[in-house]
């Protein structure tokens, strides 16, 4: 008995040292993500007008998120405790919520009574303006500690409600939000089809959704979402046990349902959202290209930005009046017949010495090419060649058959290029990857050594996986430089592979379509290294947020937006372990076969014929 | 014994791996048809010989020979292509890949679509489960299923003799069995197979012939009656597993 008592005493501190921890964790994030400036540059903009600004809805997701923590299950060292009573839940999550909140009316308090603005350029009136509402310090300390408190027991009840129920506001809630971010496109597209009328109880002047709009977005949304639950799957279902002719018929159709609202889409916006399309297209073709390299090679390249600029550079040199040293002055198309070839060289340049090596020090080497590559057009040495830091400028756009040209000045045909290389990729990678190389690709990326000792010559297959990459990423260069005008150095930094490398990841590696998923989300709603997304004002701290955004993913989500089956078995290959092993399937010789079953196994050794 | 020429030779093999001498003057024939084993304790160069026999490791001195002709330089695609066709320890299945990907990426030097999907037929008829899982990935399938696609990879290079690494490997003792039982059967329809073998017992079972390796030397070369007979063969030889 006096064991049980004490097992009873030492839990009950572990739940609250629980809700400590993470309310603290969201009180100390609160605080950093206020003292970064976010919430009153991004206070600017409105999400529901007039009570939700953008800056708010940042900061109040902390005590949300932590209450919605609060509401799992918690878990000890990989196992599952017994789920609290909802008494305690509710009460834990708003005690967490509450600490969040606190955090905030602490940074208040000090605000008003300390000046750091020394080293805290964020520390600043505006913040205290910010957080206390206008209305005072005391307004705000508590205004906060209610806040935080009633989020943080939303947050918790709502893992009480049933998942049909979650999954209905989390919808509607998404919905709102969404159709804020995305206000300038859908305006844009509304006014494409003239039906401006139809939203203008929407969005507010000033931007921002109305009230009534809010209302009937979530209602709509979640009527939807009630209905359509289930559904979804149950279509998804079909298509899939769907085979051979019928099966491709749907995926046909698809793809030119698809093909046609590209097509359509820039007719029906302006051209700022015509340059953020081809913006996101440029990406995703790159993306695409690294994808190659890395999702189906496995060679993790953090130089790709090279190719980048080697088919910038080359496309300038060959199509500009303005090229310092030789100036063929090739039409564009003849240029990037030339420019494959550039980048094919290249990529067997730089692939010969980095691909004999594994893992950690090729990832370095990459890296390191992509910066030899930037420095050597930086460089005064071949300054003559490429401009140094003056870089190559007034190139022309691209003239198609003396029809039209193709340049910065009208995005909608930029936007056409870029999706016809899209498509060009698109295909090639899809080919590619169900083609004999692509199965070696996968092979040397599952095993390299079993893949040789197959008589895979590896070395040649990944040399051509950097061909292939190197090639795409030429594309890119090509276009952007159509697109620009001109170039520069400074375009090809390792922030350009780094993004790139988010896209690919954050996506999901391997998936053709998890790719342009993430291309969108992130280059279209954040924006990419100089491009700036929907969310304008995200522009300043973009990088903050692509860094935990990665962070989340490789926590939550490691196979990305939209796995591909193969990736998503590898990485949560230790959670099917484990429950195979809970379940009782798994015997200790066996542990490198995630499903065998204990009675399997029986009629295996005398299943043979 | 087949008194023809042998199929797969070393003569007076030395291989080094920097400073360490992994192999003294190993000699080595297998035969057509032949099942042969290599028994060895830990790092007595059971693995160095496998893999100068595929070609993964270039010997220091000495030669292999395969079919007569000498390819001791010679790639790992060379031999493939010439029927040496390793199964690796563990199965080490593209376990991420269906099978059937599994399978044509052992036919991966393979140009004769006929031939390929002939030899796909005679690993369904060899091991019928496989043609069943076909579309599953390989990671998903049970240990004894694993290792028919392991063997069915191989079987698909359309190998004249095929290298075992280890078949007992890491596997629970029902697996053994039936590994073993699977190697007998594609013996039994052919194939000549050289295994490497910590598991003496198990290995001499089926064997014809085999040798013993101990500190990268050939100490014992003999049938595997006589093998299984001899008073200290684990003692002396296998690294005393049993002291």
């Amino acid at each position: 008995m006096t064991t049980t008592a004490g097992l009873l005493i030492r839990r009950v501190p572990a739940a609250w040292r629980r809700v400590v921890r993470i309310g603290a964790l969201g009180a100390l994030g609160q605080v950093f993500i206020s003292l970064s400036g976010m919430p009153v540059r991004l206070d600017v903009r409105e999400i529901v007008v007039p009570i939700l600004s953008l800056g708010y809805l940042v900061v109040l997701a902390a005590p949300l998120v932590v209450g919605v923590l609060l509401g799992r299950r918690p878990e000890h060292s990989g196992f599952l405790a017994n789920p609290p009573s909802n008494r305690d839940l509710v009460i834990g999550a708003t005690t967490g919520g509450l600490m969040a909140g606190g955090g905030l009316s602490i940074l208040a308090l000090l605000l008003a009574g300390f000046d750091l603005r020394d080293p805290l350029i964020n520390w600043s009136p505006q913040l205290l303006e910010f957080l206390s509402f206008g209305r005072g310090t005391g307004a705000g300390f508590i205004v906060w500690l209610v806040i935080g408190a009633g989020l943080g027991m939303v947050g918790g009840t709502l893992r009480l409600a049933t998942s049909r129920t979650q999954k209905v506001i989390m919808t509607m809630a998404l919905t709102v939000v969404a159709a804020a971010i995305l206000e300038s496109l859908v305006v844009d597209l509304v006014e494409g089809v003239k039906l401006e009328a139809l939203v203008e109880w929407m969005y507010a002047p000033r931007g921002g959704v109305t009230l009534l709009g809010a209302a009937v977005l979530a209602i709509v949304s979640g009527v939807l979402s009630f209905v359509g639950q289930g559904r979804i799957k149950t279509v998804q279902a079909r298509v899939q046990a769907m085979e051979g002719p019928k099966r491709t018929r749907v995926n046909l159709t698809l793809i030119a349902g698809v093909g046609v609202v590209m097509i359509l889409l820039p007719l029906l916006v302006g051209k700022l959202t015509n340059e953020l399309l081809a913006n996101v297209g440029l990406f995703v073709l790159l993306a695409l290209g690294l994808n190659v390299v890395v999702g189906l090679a496995g060679i993790l390249d953090l130089g790709y930005v090279a190719f980048f600029a080697v088919g910038s550079y080359s496309t300038a040199v060959l199509t500009a009046a303005t090229s310092p040293r030789i100036a063929p002055e090739l039409p564009w198309f003849v240029a990037l017949i030339l420019v494959i070839f550039i980048a094919i060289l290249v990529g067997l340049f730089i692939g010969a010495p980095v691909i004999r090596m594994r893992g950690d020090y090729l990832a370095i080497v990459t890296l390191g090419f992509g910066e030899i590559i930037r420095l050597l057009f930086l460089s005064d040495w071949l300054s003559g060649w490429f401009g140094g830091s003056q870089g190559i400028t007034a190139i022309d756009g691209v003239d198609v058959f003396g029809l039209l040209t193709v340049d910065g000045t009208n995005p909608r045909r930029v936007f056409y290029l870029v999706l016809f290389f899209c498509a060009i990729a698109i295909y090639i990678s899809w080919r590619l990857e169900r083609s004999r190389l692509g199965r070696a690709w996968m092979a040397v990326r599952e095993d390299e050594p079993v893949a040789e000792a197959m008589g895979i010559n590896t070395v040649n297959v990944k040399l051509m996986a950097f061909v292939v990459g190197a090639v795409l990423g030429s594309f890119g260069g090509a276009i952007f430089v159509a697109k620009v005008g001109s170039v520069f150095p400074t375009s090809f930094l390792i922030l350009v592979s780094i993004i790139i490398l988010v896209v690919v990841i954050f996506g999901g590696m391997g998936n053709i379509f998890g790719v342009i998923a993430g291309a969108v989300v992130l280059i279209g709603v954040l924006g990419g290294p100089k491009q700036p997304g929907l969310l304008v004002e995200f522009s300043e701290f973009k990088l903050l947020i692509y860094g935990a955004l990665l962070v989340w993913m490789m926590l939550a989500r490691p196979e990305g937006l939209i796995p591909s089956a193969r990736r998503s078995r590898e990485l949560h290959q230790e959670e099917f372990l484990q429950d195979a092993w809970l379940r009782g399937e798994i015997d200790t010789d066996e542990s490198n076969d995630p499903q065998t079953a204990g009675p399997t196994q029986t009629t295996d050794s005398d299943g043979g014929p | 014994m087949n008194e023809s020429h042998p199929l797969l030779e070393m003569r007076s093999v030395n291989a080094h791996y920097g400073a360490v001498h992994a192999l003294k003057d190993v000699d080595l024939a297998i035969y057509p048809g032949e099942l042969v084993c290599l028994l060895g304790g830990n790092a007595s160069g059971k693995s160095t010989t496998l893999k100068t026999l595929l070609g993964m490791l270039i010997p220091t001195s000495g030669e292999v020979l395969l079919d007569g002709e000498v390819v001791t330089e010679r790639p790992i695609s060379y031999r493939v292509k010439k029927g040496v066709t390793m199964v690796p320890e563990n199965r080490r299945l593209f376990k991420r890949l269906s099978v059937k990907d599994n399978l044509e990426l052992g036919a991966y030097l393979r140009k004769d679509t006929d031939h390929i999907n002939a030899d796909m037929e005679r690993v369904f008829e060899l091991f019928p489960r496989v043609k069943e899982r076909l579309s599953q990935k390989a990671g998903t399938l049970s240990g004894g299923e694993q290792q028919m696609v392991a063997i069915g990879r191989a079987l698909m290079a359309g190998p004249r003799v095929l290298l075992m690494d280890e078949p007992s490997m890491g596997l629970a003792p029902a697996l053994v069995q039936q590994n073993f039982e699977l190697i007998q059967q594609i013996h039994e329809a052919g194939m000549t197979v050289f295994m490497v073998e910590q598991n003496a017992n198990m290995a001499l079972s089926i064997a014809d012939r085999g040798w013993v390796l101990q500190t990268g030397r050939v100490v014992l070369d003999d049938t595997a009656e006589k093998l299984l007979a001899h008073p200290d063969l684990r003692t002396s030889y296998l690294g005393g597993k049993e002291s």
